[in-house]
């Protein structure tokens, strides 16, 4: 056996099989997926020993266990660090799954749930309920939730041309669309009074702060449901890449899988928005590191997801490092820490 | 990023026989907005007096004033600034070959944009026409870090300018809005007022560095039509034809940072023209980037203008800035033609 079955240099298809059956993997694929694993565990685990209780790590790996001697601080641990960490984690999944796929359905390396108008609409509907009605933190939620969602629609409709939607057709309507609200959103900021603007600009930065686990329940389970079946969908909509008449060809219904992969990405990005409001730059950066790692360009839900996480969670424990008193708002951090390190890549590598 | 093959043949709005009349059309329809531009105002000054303002013009008299350091000077910034933009956004799509991509994707937006707040905080630069030089150091620097990031020097990669690029701004905006959330609230409104785009109560000390910078830019986006042309053809292509994309783009960089630069350290970052505007220009031109340039240059300067016009009517007696009213605007009527028209690719 050659050694380069143990040490994955590039990223070479390999193929196992057993009597008829036969799996293909990229070793270098599963190395990056078990590193990001390992990283986002380690991760997880630290951020719950920050804050203002000191709490040693062996304290945090009792109490999520459950052998360790109850009290505040495992209570703090279990109610208060456990349901932030966690939105933190399912946040970033949910945002890098969505983000990979737009990538892929827009052909489009900028893709994100912004191609489809989502964030913006979210944002939208999250300016009109602070500044028009009340601020309650659940209305916010869920108003920016249906305004992201109503905006996908109706990009998606406008897209569709006698049953087709171009990938092409839909970015621009992306763009036309995510204008017009934008311009609705800057002139709903500069037109309201200024304690709703400034609500409304604290919202737009993104939180995790307070994260309950009423939180954590909807975007866990949406990312855990949703996950598999479009790991299943995922071989379908690598083919339509190729295109939509080539893909035809080989059997695959393009609308309808196409169709679904938006949807569910969609949902994805409303539950994320909905747990942390909106964070950016994740669902552009993660796929895009992912491949960069791989060194491949194939699409990839599962370490895309484990990036995301990633990226939240490294960007909140940043904000508990910084060593001055300054507001840093989780959304601006994940683009820092996204932004920077892509760029590293970047300069680093030499293909794509 | 290479578009899907769609099998339907690409046509556009006008023949291309009619191409030459339709610029010509344009050209009357930016000189009648540019004229309307000048009459209308929240402050009323009858037309009679306007006319008298620009033709035997009377400084003791304050109407006239108005008109001439005003108004004038206003209608002008959003005609160079919409028209710089415009242009900007062809090369930068022609150049990336992404539809996506805007000219603040090589971080001159968010470039100038820091480059300002860090003026407004830590220098305590109030005044127009200082903030704009700084928006456009900052413009500059961006724009070269991304060449550099890009590795562009080691062999071009559409995607990887596009990445880093965006990658760049994200960091950039990022420090620019905690700068503004963790200093004095002065700064934060100053920025405020900055951010949003607007040509109110710019005068000629803005105007004219700006008019130069972009005629500089202008002229070398001509000189470079044919060679985007190539580019647009993929870049095996482009070498095979002669071309040496290095050049172009260098050249093409240098000329998105003077236009970009200058439009956005002039105006703030308006985002919209410099997006659709050349895909409304491909819409009614065809790809032909000879033809793209002037079209898309009319488009972004007429769609200025006018939204300039409508949000002082519109807002009476406030104003509604430009940056808003460009996307009020042109974002159904983008949308109805991506809807009722096919698009050439990229």
């Amino acid at each position: 056996m050659n050694s380069r079955y143990f040490l994955p240099t590039s990223n070479v298809s390999h193929v196992w099989r057993l009597g008829q059956f036969s799996i293909s993997y990229q070793p270098l694929s599963i190395l990056v997926a078990f590193v990001l694993l390992l990283l986002v565990a380690a991760f997880a685990i630290y951020a719950m020993t920050l804050g203002k209780l000191n709490i040693s790590l062996l304290q945090v790996v009792d109490a999520i266990l459950g052998v360790g001697e109850s009290g505040v601080k495992e209570r703090i641990i279990l109610n208060i660090r456990l349901p932030k960490v966690l939105t933190a984690i399912f946040v970033g999944a949910a945002l890098g799954i969505s983000g990979a796929v737009f990538q892929s359905v827009s052909r489009n390396a900028l893709g994100s749930p912004d191609v489809i108008g989502f964030t913006t609409g979210a944002a939208t509907g999250a300016i009109a309920q602070i500044v028009l009605f009340e601020q309650g933190a659940l209305e916010v939620a869920l108003a920016a939730i249906i305004g992201g969602v109503v905006t996908a629609i109706i990009v998606y409709l406008l897209a569709v041309k006698s049953g087709v939607v171009g990938g092409y057709r839909l970015i621009l309507t992306g763009i036309g669309i995510g204008s017009i609200l934008s311009a609705l959103n800057s002139l709903m900021l500069v037109k309201g009074n200024l304690d709703s603007a400034i609500m409304a600009n604290l919202w737009l930065a993104g939180s995790l702060h307070a994260r309950t686990w009423m939180h954590v329940y909807p975007v866990l389970i949406g990312v855990v449901l949703l996950l598999p079946i479009m790991m299943v969908l995922k071989r379908a909509l690598a083919m339509i890449e190729m295109g939509d008449e080539m893909a035809t060809q080989l059997g695959i219904r393009v609308e309808r899988v196409r169709l679904s992969m938006i949807f569910f990405a969609v949902v994805l990005a409303a539950f994320a928005t909905g747990a942390a409001g909106p964070i950016a730059f994740i669902a552009l950066a993660a796929p895009q590191l992912v491949s960069r790692l791989r060194q491949s360009r194939a699409l990839s839900l599962f370490s895309s997801a484990l990036m995301g996480a990633l990226l939240v969670l490294a960007a909140d424990v940043l904000i508990q490092w910084l060593p001055f008193q300054a507001s840093v708002p989780i959304g601006r951090m994940t683009g820092i820490v996204g932004g920077i390190y892509l760029i590293w890549l970047l300069t680093r590598s030499r293909q794509f | 990023m290479s578009g899907m093959a769609e099998s339907t043949p690409t046509f556009n709005v006008i023949r291309k026989s009619q191409r030459r009349f339709w610029l010509v059309a344009g050209m009357a329809l930016l000189l009648l907005v540019t004229c309307l531009s000048m009459f209308i105002g929240t402050h009323y000054i009858s037309a009679a007096v306007t006319l008298e303002a620009i033709f035997s013009f009377d400084p003791a008299n304050s109407d006239h004033l108005l008109v001439v350091h005003l108004r004038i000077p206003r209608t002008l910034l959003a005609l160079v600034v919409g028209g710089a933009l415009g242009v900007a956004g062809v090369i930068m799509q022609g150049l990336t070959r992404n539809p996506l991509a805007d000219p603040g994707i090589l971080g001159v937006n968010a470039g100038a944009a820091l480059a300002v707040v860090l003026a407004i905080a830590f220098i305590g630069i109030h005044d127009m026409a200082y903030v704009m030089w700084f928006g456009l150091l900052g413009a500059a620097i961006a724009g070269a870090a991304v060449f550099v990031f890009a590795g562009v020097n080691k062999g071009v990669n559409p995607v990887r300018v596009v990445l880093a690029g965006t990658a760049l701004s994200v960091v950039l905006l990022a420090f620019t809005h905690m700068l503004t959330i963790n200093s004095h609230e002065m700064v934060f409104e100053q920025y405020r007022h900055w951010s949003v785009g607007a040509f109110q109560g710019r005068s000629y000390d803005v105007l004219i560095p700006a008019a130069m910078l972009i005629t500089v830019g202008l002229v070398i986006a001509f000189c470079l039509s044919q060679a985007l042309d190539t580019v647009s053809l993929g870049e095996d292509i482009g070498q095979a034809l002669g071309v040496n994309p290095l050049k172009i783009w260098f050249f093409s960089a240098l000329a998105i940072v003077i236009l970009a630069g200058a439009a956005t350290a002039a105006a703030g970052p308006i985002s919209f023209v410099g997006l659709t505007a050349p895909h409304i220009a491909r819409i009614v031109a065809g790809p032909d980037h000879k033809w793209l340039i002037p079209f898309s240059l009319l488009i972004a300067s007429t769609l200025a203008v006018v939204a300039d016009v409508l949000g002082r009517v519109i807002g009476y007696p406030n104003e509604i800035s430009v940056g808003i009213m460009i996307a009020l605007i042109g974002g159904p009527f983008f949308v109805f033609l991506v809807r009722r028209w096919k698009i050439s690719q990229l």
